[in-house]
């Protein structure tokens, strides 16, 4: 007798689930082509000739004026390397998953990187607001989680993230450098800070007020990267009176705050952190008024300044540019790429040929490493942050200059210290020793 | 005060996008009953135009220009593809339409020109003038707030005055008795959307600027609150759409300088809902008839 | 088998059970990554299928979706991390926290309910679109609260101990969602097939009409709204903890047009088709995209591509969906199968609302 009507209908429709699901399962793991090296358990994405990375990074939305250069500054570094005969004569292959600076996507896309590239270790993931979202997934999923790109503190937890390691310059030991040198240049004037609505203006503003006293910023404004309006707080600056503004702004939102500020006739001192301040980038945004609205504006470096051909350090980058990043305009940002790169080759060397996640991040911890930055790296089992210092420099006729002594300091109170040691040279091969 | 002032200015200038918008928005919508969710895309498309245009001859108003023409062809185009069908279909279809078309559009764009942001100059100075320490205006403010309303008086012109204006608000007004004294409705309807794209692109070109670039999404946020501005002045008015764009552009201005930015779609929520809560069908609605 | 032709409630609670047997064997079987993208799916479906109950059962468009699935999110990251402050830990806390995110969001659904109770089609669009817009700015005004763009993280246990050293958290994650899929279903099934569904349709279809025959028009709707929020808030929550964070950019307007572009390609109305329209719009995406890296161009056409080719094929089929096959998938298969329609159609059958152009 011929099935009920219904009971067809239920069978047929459970039978296409079942069947659309598994072909689509079988169907999406077939696709995962050249990019996905398999290995043991301690070593997932390591095989005898190649290794995995896996980065996060801000290929498009309102971070990527600027910092969508990072990656392909990264990846020039490591085919100048594998050039070479790569690392312990394995070829290093990274995967750059972009998350347009949305926490949301960053989460999918890192889940991406580990469950399904199955990586190595992240390598520079970009972001404070970003980052923080994966970072419970990373830990528990045991990834070695190095560099990230971002100044926030959460990156130095060894006890609670044993696998994430920062790499540049905290935002407070930035905004205690900038604070120091706003009480020695501009005592006596009002002071205010324009940040990032998240940890990265929090912790800036917390550094300026370490040096400067609790309670000395007049005004806190804060910006969201996805509303570009920030004439209101600008114009609450105004208001209130501010001769100094401290901003801890990507470069998108510097340029917004300078050209705003123009705009509405207010001439503060403005007081840029590191990660806002690069000139070339501005420049795609400010064009001819690049030079004026920067005149005097004071930031920070960790590293040498990138229009410094003399360095030995730009030398290298520039030459790697040239040859294997289609010599696209050298930049702050590309600068910060190659001298991640440069970390990161170092720490794979010392971690030998047999390698696992376990070498790596010993590797790490060991400390010792040197590189162009002006500071020295604090890496060790109890300190995970990355760089320690920064040093002053006032931009003047479209140029940045360095002055002042380099300083390293804590991310609490401690008192500034003078570094006096200098920096080392590049390595005459290109390649860390 | 000066604060005050300047947002009030400020208020003034984004004001008269959000009618721009708003204005394209009821054009269809008195002319087709249809809700074009597509809007702020098409004018965001155009303003790509404009930017190969004037890459390809090195002219910033040849580029302008190119965008309005685009806007009116896409305007046309639309409405005779995708939008005549649905037409006669209940309005969920219109809107999903719409709605489809706008992921549609956006989704092209950035296959041909990519995601990211597009250096996207302003057609004037951005440097406001200032009385003593007020900001007051700059430049590209009188030109959005000129072009918006010559614009809008030249339609107004064209739709009194014209025979074509006579014919094309007959077809709106009684399409069967218009088609019964010779008058091409269709192609009235067309002109319509035709319009309402030139109108949009302006918008777009004005706009765009003051963020930071050109992208497929660039023209969202202004569509919501166009949107906003024309369901506050009731769909079915002109008149509705500048006073309720003005009006929406002022509030949003006052609310996100005293109150703080991130409360700007708050606060046209807020101002949406205590709107409609009054008057259902917007401030210049009249009343309805409905089908029972 | 007269009995499970009679009751509804039997019929139902037969397909939850064909539906868990299957989510426990699909499970068991998927690598970590494919589970992952299962949680995805249950999520999705949880608010899709919310949706459909509102717009094709009631007749209400809601463009907003996305921030009813927001504040559901919310309530569970906010409630979580108290839990985990105060070191509250068992098997009951995490549905607990589903079950309050839940409620809160159907109150807030009753509430906008409330607001939108006597607007009308494009108005009603339009204030839920400016709901969905408006709601994550709150995120970032009370950013101390909610730590704006950066969001709220969400602590949950892991997977039970008597499941086995085995089970990995993705596959803990798929069967939160894909359980909390299926409860959503079957409750909206039932709520279809009894007097508050035909209340439903009949305000959809014939609302004067009903209004004479002593339903109360707003209290239905009104209803409709805070049922289809409590979906929507679940499948909010249930995202919270498949992501392990709560943002604002999670829930943004994209993710509201993909919900109604789910609904209507899978079947306005049809809470199968919510499920097919959330398998299209998961898989699809991804189907594509991976056929794009395929094809080997370069790798700035390959980046363009990748990222929108998949939007526009959605949008198409939106568009070619709604004007040439009104039904959607579910409509298809209901041809193809050659099945009798059901009783009490859930298709809206004609507009509500058409104030005619002549008479304004």
């Amino acid at each position: 007798m011929t099935i009920p009507i219904r009971r067809r209908r239920r069978a047929v429709l459970a039978i296409a689930v079942a069947a659309a699901l598994t072909v689509t399962a079988c169907g999406s793991s077939k696709k995962n082509g050249g990019n996905n090296a398999t290995g043991d358990k301690s070593a997932p994405g390591v095989t005898s000739d190649s290794i995995l990375l896996g980065t996060t990074q801000p290929l498009t939305g309102p971070a990527a004026p600027g910092y969508s250069k990072i990656s392909a500054a990264m990846k020039a570094y490591f085919a100048f390397v594998n050039d070479k005969g790569g690392v312990n004569g394995r070829k290093i292959t990274l995967n750059v998953e972009d998350d347009g600076y949305n926490p949301a996507n960053t989460a999918t896309k890192t889940r991406k990187l580990v469950l399904q590239d199955k990586v190595f270790a992240l390598v520079g993931a970009l972001g404070t607001p970003t980052h923080t979202a994966v970072l419970d997934f990373v830990n528990q999923n045991k990834v070695p989680d190095l560099f990230v790109s971002s100044g926030s503190r959460s990156w130095n937890q060894p006890s609670k993230y044993p696998m994430t390691f920062g790499w540049q310059t905290d935002y407070t030991v930035e905004g205690k450098v900038l604070g120091d040198y706003i009480k020695k240049n501009f005592a006596g004037k009002t002071v205010c800070s324009f940040g990032q609505g998240d940890d990265f203006g929090t912790d800036g503003a917390q550094g300026v007020e370490l040096t400067l006293g609790q309670g000395s910023l007049k005004s806190k404004q804060t910006y969201t990267p996805t509303n570009t309006n920030v004439a209101p707080q600008i114009g609450a600056l105004k208001a209130a009176g501010c001769q100094v503004v401290v901003s801890f702004t990507v470069p998108g939102f510097t340029a917004l705050a300078l050209g705003t500020a123009a705009k509405l006739k207010y001439q503060p001192q403005w007081v840029i952190s590191n990660v806002g301040s690069d000139i070339v980038t501005l420049q795609g945004f400010l064009k001819d008024a690049t030079t004026p609205l920067l005149e005097g504006a004071v930031t920070d470096l960790y590293m040498p300044i990138p229009s410094d051909s003399s360095n030995s350090w730009i030398k290298l980058f520039q030459m790697v540019n040239e040859k294997y990043n289609s010599n696209v305009p050298f930049d702050g940002n590309v600068e910060y790429g190659m001298a991640m790169a440069y970390t990161t080759v170092q720490v794979l060397q010392e971690a030998g040929k047999d390698l696992t996640r376990g070498s790596l991040l010993a590797a790490v911890e060991k400390g010792g490493l040197t590189g162009p930055g002006l500071v020295p790296f604090r890496f060790s089992k109890t300190d995970h942050s990355g760089y320690g210092g920064t040093q002053i420099a006032v931009i003047h006729g479209g140029v940045a200059k360095l002055t002042g002594p380099v300083y390293t300091t804590d991310d609490k109170d401690a008192p500034l210290t003078e570094y006096t040691t200098a920096p080392a040279e590049a390595p005459a091969s290109g390649l860390p020793g | 005060m000066s604060r005050f002032v300047f947002l009030t200015f400020n208020g003034l200038s984004f004001g008269a996008v959000y009618a721009a918008v708003a204005l394209a928005l009821v054009l269809i919508w008195r002319t087709t009953r249809v809700l074009n969710f597509a809007q702020g895309a098409m004018a965001m498309a155009t303003a790509y135009v404009a930017i190969s245009v004037s890459q390809a001859t090195g002219s910033y108003w040849l580029g302008f220009a190119a965008a309005l023409a685009a806007g009116i062809v896409l305007g046309a185009i639309v409405q005779l593809s995708a939008f005549r069908t649905a037409e006669s279909m209940p309005p969920l279809n219109t809107i999903v339409v719409g709605v489809g078309l706008l992921i549609v559009i956006e989704a092209v764009v950035g296959m041909i020109y990519g995601i990211g942001y597009r250096d996207f100059p302003a057609s004037f100075d951005t440097q406001t003038y200032s009385l003593g320490s007020t900001a007051l205006f700059s430049d590209q403010d009188i030109f959005t707030v000129v072009s918006v309303l010559g614009l809008m008086l030249v339609l107004a012109a064209l739709l009194t005055w014209t025979p074509s204006g006579l014919r094309m608000r007959a077809s709106a007004f009684a399409p069967e008795i218009a088609r019964l004294l010779g008058v091409r409705v269709s192609r009235m309807l067309t002109l319509g959307w035709a319009l309402a794209g030139l109108v949009g692109a302006l918008a777009g070109m004005l706009v765009i600027p003051s963020g930071l670039g050109l992208y497929p999404q660039a023209m969202d946020g202004v569509f919501v609150l166009g949107f906003t501005a024309a369901v506050v002045g009731g769909l079915d008015s002109p008149v509705g759409a500048v006073v309720g764009g003005i009006g929406t552009g002022l509030a949003l201005s006052y609310a996100s300088g005293y109150l703080g930015s991130d409360l700007t779609q708050i606060a046209a929520l807020a101002l949406l809902l205590v709107v409609l809560l009054a008057r259902p069908s917007g401030l210049f609605s009249g009343t309805e008839a409905r089908r029972v | 088998m007269r009995t499970l032709r009679d009751s509804t409630l039997l019929r139902h609670l037969l397909l939850l059970v064909i539906g868990v047997v299957l989510v426990i064997a699909m499970t068991a079987t998927f690598s970590d990554y494919h589970n992952y993208e299962l949680a995805q799916l249950g999520a999705y479906v949880c608010a899709a299928a919310g949706l459909t109950f509102l717009t094709g059962g009631n007749g209400q468009v809601s463009l907003g979706h996305a921030a009813l699935m927001a504040i559901g999110g919310y309530t569970v990251a906010l409630l979580q991390t108290r839990f985990s402050d105060h070191g509250v830990s068992g098997p009951w806390v995490l549905p607990v926290s589903l079950l309050v995110g839940m409620l809160v969001t159907a109150a807030a659904g009753a509430l906008f309910g409330i607001a939108a109770a006597r607007l009308r089609g494009p108005y009603l669009a339009g204030a839920t679109l400016a709901l969905g817009v408006a709601l994550p700015g709150i995120t970032s005004h009370y950013s101390g609260f909610f730590k704006g763009d950066q969001g709220l993280f969400v602590p949950f246990d892991g997977p039970p101990s008597g499941l086995g050293t085995g089970f990995t958290l993705q596959h803990w994650q798929a069967w939160i969602s894909l359980f909390a899929a299926l409860i959503v279903l079957f409750l909206l099934a039932n709520l279809n097939r009894s007097a508050v569904g035909r209340h439903m349709r009949a305000v959809r279809d014939e609302e004067i009409a009903s209004a004479l025959c002593g339903l109360s028009v707003p209290r239905v709707q009104i209803l409709a709204f805070a049922v289809s929020a409590a979906a929507a808030g679940l499948g909010g929550g249930v995202f919270a903890v498949w992501l392990q964070t709560a943002s604002p950019g999670s829930f943004d307007l994209v993710l509201s047009l993909t919900l109604l572009s789910a609904v209507v390609i899978g079947g306005l109305g049809s809470l199968a088709g919510a499920v097919w329209g959330c398998l299209l719009v998961v898989y699809l995406g991804t189907f594509i995209s991976d056929r794009v890296d395929d094809l080997g161009l370069s790798a700035a056409s390959t980046a363009k591509l990748h990222d929108n080719l998949p939007s526009a094929v959605y949008g198409l089929l939106l568009i070619v969906v709604i004007l040439a096959l009104p039904g959607g998938i579910q409509g298809l298969l209901r041809r193809l199968l050659a099945l009798r329609p059901r009783r009490g159609t859930s298709q809206p059958t004609r507009s509500t609302t058409q104030p005619t152009g002549g008479l304004s």
